[in-house]
């Protein structure tokens, strides 16, 4: 698809929308629908568009493989990290009542949103890294 | 209407099963099931469920589509003709498929207030959620914090998958390099 320009201009319009609606409904989930799982998916899916129309090597390019491998076990240290902080702030694990000094409604707010940007990031990272696995098996 | 809008997405389900069940080009299958993901994500939005319509649709129709147009790239793209008689498979999905229709006789009526699920916690969330936690979408409040736990699980459990999945992939490509 490298010379369908048509493709190639929308897909460049789209993305950045694509991308933005990924950080609505990532940042949007407490209110409406969606969350961390459902932005993730969107974000991997705008990368994974670019990489089918501009070519797998572009995309890894603007995305490289190494830095979705090690975004992949950084969602999940940000997930358990905000655990402990409910630990250390002297709740249960994963009890964000008191992350914001006893304003247990600050607390949660935070915790939420931290835990919901740890999902993103698994999430997303994940979906590029079995994408860019399968797409880089046929060149060989 | 609900009941109308309802019979005729589950009406162009089945023929989309039918036609995927039929179809021996894994294209127009690949196809086929993205525009199954999309009516089941219209079905999921009939039934309040926006939060999974979402997910549905993103997942189901979007990333599985892709993953699966990326398989066909590596194989063929018409489906061979089964080596075996189709006759034992047939039999054991009917029986199940039974068996399933036989366990939804118990079912409570769709909705009823009284079932398990809406009278203990259930309610007990949608009467809290607001002073404690006061985030309006009371799914994302059980999800990310008074199941946190759960949701943790969950997304180790696709972090494990996505190293299994390159796990495999990429000995696959070492071992063909050592071969040439």
């Amino acid at each position: 698809m490298r010379l369908d320009t048509i493709l190639r201009v929308v897909v460049k319009i789209f993305i950045p929308f694509i991308l933005m609606f990924g950080l609505y409904v990532q940042l949007h989930g407490d209110f409406g629908p969606g969350g961390g799982f459902q932005a993730g998916v969107i974000v991997a899916a705008g990368i994974i568009l670019y990489a089918i129309i501009y070519g797998l090597r572009a995309a890894q390019r603007a995305v490289p493989p190494g830095l979705v491998e090690i975004l992949m076990p950084l969602g999940v240290a940000i997930y358990a990290g905000v655990g402990i902080a409910g630990f250390v702030t002297g709740r249960n694990y994963l009890d964000y009542s008191n992350l914001m000094h006893g304003d247990m409604i600050h607390g949660q707010h935070w915790g939420v949103f931290l835990v919901e940007i740890g999902v993103l990031v698994t999430v997303a990272s994940t979906m590029l890294a079995i994408f860019y696995a399968f797409a880089g098996r046929g060149r060989e | 209407m609900e009941q109308l809008i309802n019979m005729v997405l589950l009406t162009l389900l089945a023929a989309i099963t039918f036609g995927i069940i039929r179809v021996r080009n894994l294209f127009a299958v690949v196809v086929l099931t993205g525009a199954y993901s999309f009516l089941m994500a219209s079905v999921m939005i009939v039934l309040d469920a926006v939060d999974v319509a979402m997910t549905e649709a993103s997942v189901g129709a979007g990333i599985s589509t892709v993953l699966a147009l990326g398989a066909l790239y590596l194989t063929r793209t018409e489906e061979a003709e089964p080596r075996y008689s189709p006759l034992l498979p047939g039999i054991v999905a009917a029986a199940t498929g039974a068996i399933l229709v036989w366990g939804t006789w118990d079912l409570p009526p769709f909705g009823s207030a009284d079932t398990p699920m809406n009278t203990h916690v259930g309610a007990d969330y949608l009467a809290r959620n607001m002073a404690e936690t006061d985030i309006p979408n009371v799914v994302t409040a059980v999800l990310a914090s008074y199941r946190g736990f759960d949701t943790l699980g969950e997304t180790t459990v696709v972090f494990t998958a996505g190293i299994g999945v390159l796990m495999l992939l990429k000995r696959w490509r070492r071992a063909a390099r050592r071969e040439d």
